[in-house]
């Protein structure tokens, strides 16, 4: 899929300038898609398919099967200090800022060691000294929080930005026009990341707006837009370092628009029965993992048995990760009021 | 030279944007026009365009943002141009602002003030005091001035504060009140009441402009030989628990008075600690003297009738007295 730009108050021309184009030909690039890509659905398939259905993860469980190459297309292109606002299916942001899958699986039980030490479960948790801003339930509710963090980057006279990431469903909230138009209006430094899934737990796209793509409102706001084929790990990529660009060079806003398909339910516990079962075969082929594996055998970056052994050494470490976490205490409900206010 | 309920805010805001580069103030029409009320008038001339931020129409955009500043380090001070509009920032605050401590251990050392209160015949929109759904909100605090003094001091240490404040000023009050202010830096400490005026046979305990109601009672009261003591929170959450029963525990028949509507509102709540903490106490049941349950009504014969006043807090004070 070619990727689509709209211009907003620019010039396609004007966009993204010096931004070198990737090659798409960078073997290391390709392997550090592999390892977070992978890591994250190793992690998520064990927390949905064996330790939520084992009763050890209770509550929402929220996974991106057919969706990571968009949080590490885009993560890969920040830097640290620049701040995330991940939503709940895009676990390998944190994996990228070196939060290990065991503190994730203590998280996602409810344990002292999780993010949010039990006080919130699954993907609700963040962490400020790594520049990772917890979502809340409210979807779409974190993009004006999210502007206003690039309002204290463009304060404090930093080049760093902030990025962040909502589904198709958060775009019919007003929070999220709110905070859009006052980063456009004041030329803020924000990436805004889309994750057109096409679903919203049951509500197709269709029953959500009524234009073909999200992208086609930031013209509205007179920002930059593109889309981008959110299965392809180097479009989000070589995407993401545009609207990076665009941001850190101070020219406001800029909306990317990652088409995807959810493979699962909106939650653990939902089958999906709504999701017509041919669109999970047609994307099932689209499988973003496979293609990047696809690719890097095609161009010898790997082979066989080297990808046989990573996926080893892979389940190996999430073994370890989850003993880890089994092993993590529960909180204690003495502690039950700290922390409400500051102590 | 007196200093007005206003210009104290206004000075409180200043002098800490003087004092903290990273404090900063946020909202619609603030910057230019200086605010609907004039409470920033001036910060753009003195602090730019930079620290002065006037914003879209958008409060919940505005609050969000200040929540994004203030979790970067930064102290924001946003305006809703009338405090009724805070409705439109109530997921902000309540979901987002509020439990970011306690949930991911993020501070938000945010402000969220602006005019509130009735009596000027602003209307259903113009005219509410939102306080009591953050009152019923762990993580907020809420901060609701009477005088000019503590007005200012209290702004100061709300800006201070490593957790979100709301801080309801009341309109009424912004030119009517004025009183001449120690010169220098002082703070008003959160969360802990004042006992404006002493007093042995009924204690009044409210806040904001209801204040000046309970002390033009308590004058005419004292003619007929009642004592009232009054009690102003300053602090709304947390609550200076002790003053309230303190009171209580002095004078055994006690009312809670507010602006705010009676269901749900502060008062019930004095009212069940009062029963629980210092009940032995009590001569007389809890009274409380409310807005009626109805939205602000906007002509003047309906907005006095909706409103507390003096007449009814003699009323009720003398009943206690007879009980």
């Amino acid at each position: 899929m070619p990727p689509v730009r709209w211009g907003g108050l620019m010039s396609v021309a004007q966009l993204a300038t010096n931004v070198p184009e990737l090659s798409g030909e960078d073997p290391g690039l390709a392997r550090r898609f592999l390892r977070y890509m992978a890591l994250m659905r190793e992690v998520e398939d064990r927390i949905e398919r064996k330790l939520y259905r084992q009763g050890k993860v209770v509550g929402g469980v929220y996974v991106a099967r057919g969706q990571e190459a968009i949080p590490v297309g885009v993560g890969l292109a920040t830097e640290p200090a620049d701040v995330i606002f991940p939503s709940h299916r895009d676990l390998a942001i944190f994996l990228i800022r070196g939060v290990p899958p065991r503190r994730i699986f203590a998280q996602y039980m409810g344990r002292v060691d999780g993010l949010t030490k039990g006080r919130d479960g699954n993907m609700h948790m963040g962490d400020i000294k790594l520049n990772i801003v917890s979502i809340i339930s409210s979807i779409g509710a974190s993009v004006p929080v999210a502007a206003g963090a690039a309002l204290a980057m463009k304060y404090k006279g930093t080049r760093n930005i902030s990025v962040c990431f909502f589904g198709d469903g958060a775009t019919s909230r007003g929070d999220v026009h709110e905070g859009i138009n006052l980063a456009a209006v004041q030329r803020l430094p924000l990436v805004l990341v889309c994750n057109n899934n096409q679903y919203a737990y049951s509500t197709p796209l269709e029953k959500q707006m009524a234009i073909a793509n999200v992208a086609d409102r930031a013209p509205g706001y007179g920002i930059p837009a593109e889309i981008v084929d959110g299965n392809d790990v180097f479009a989000v990529h070589a995407a993401a370092r545009r609207a990076v660009a665009h941001a850190r060079a101070g020219h406001g806003p800029y909306l990317l628009e990652c088409k995807t398909f959810r493979m699962t339910g909106h939650s653990a516990h939902d089958p999906a029965d709504y999701v017509p079962k041919h669109l999970f075969t047609e994307w099932e082929a689209k499988d973003p993992i496979r293609r990047l594996l696809d690719r890097m055998l095609d161009a010898g970056w790997t082979d066989r048995d080297e990808v046989s052994g990573f996926y080893a050494e892979l389940r190996e470490e999430v073994d370890e990760a989850i003993r880890w976490a089994e092993a993590s205490p529960f909180p204690d409900p003495r502690t039950l009021t700290d922390n409400v206010y500051e102590q | 030279m007196p200093t007005t309920y206003l210009e104290a805010i206004r000075e409180g805001i200043w002098e800490e944007m003087e004092r903290d580069p990273d404090v900063f103030v946020i909202g619609e029409d603030i910057g230019v026009y200086g605010g609907a009320f004039k409470v920033t008038a001036g910060m753009l001339d003195r602090f730019g365009e930079r620290r002065v931020v006037d914003t879209p129409l958008a409060e919940s955009g505005i609050v969000g943002a200040a929540i994004g500043a203030a979790l970067m380090g930064l102290r924001p001070v946003a305006e809703m141009q009338f405090s009724d509009f805070i409705a439109c920032a109530y997921d902000q605050i309540v979901n987002f602002a509020a439990k970011c401590r306690y949930r991911w251990g993020a501070a938000v050392p945010m402000v969220v003030r602006g005019p509130s209160g009735g009596g000027i015949h602003g209307g259903p929109f113009h005219s509410q005091n939102p306080e009591a759904p953050f009152i019923h909100t762990p993580g907020l605090k809420v901060i609701a001035p009477a005088t000019a003094y503590d007005a200012k001091g209290l702004i100061k240490a709300a800006i201070r504060d490593n957790d979100p404040v709301l801080f309801f000023e009341h309109k009424g009050l912004y030119r009517r009140i004025k009183e001449d202010l120690p010169e220098g830096d002082y703070t008003v400490p959160i969360g802990k009441a004042r006992v404006v005026r002493e007093g042995k046979s009924v204690s009044v305990i409210t806040y904001g402009a209801m204040v000046y109601v309970a002390l033009e009672a308590a004058e005419a009261l004292e003619k007929d030989g009642v004592s009232v003591e009054v009690v102003d929170l300053r602090t709304l959450l947390p609550f200076d628990e002790e003053a309230v029963l303190a009171t209580v525990r002095k004078t055994s028949r006690v009312i809670l008075l507010h602006e705010d509507t009676l269901t749900g509102g502060l008062g019930g709540e004095l009212a069940a600690r009062i029963s629980e903490h210092a009940f032995e106490y009590l001569d007389a049941p809890v009274a409380r003297i409310a807005a009626a349950d109805t939205p602000v009504p906007f002509s003047a014969p309906l907005e006095e009738a909706f409103l507390p006043n003096r007449d009814k807090v003699i009323e009720k004070a003398r009943w206690l007295c007879a009980y």
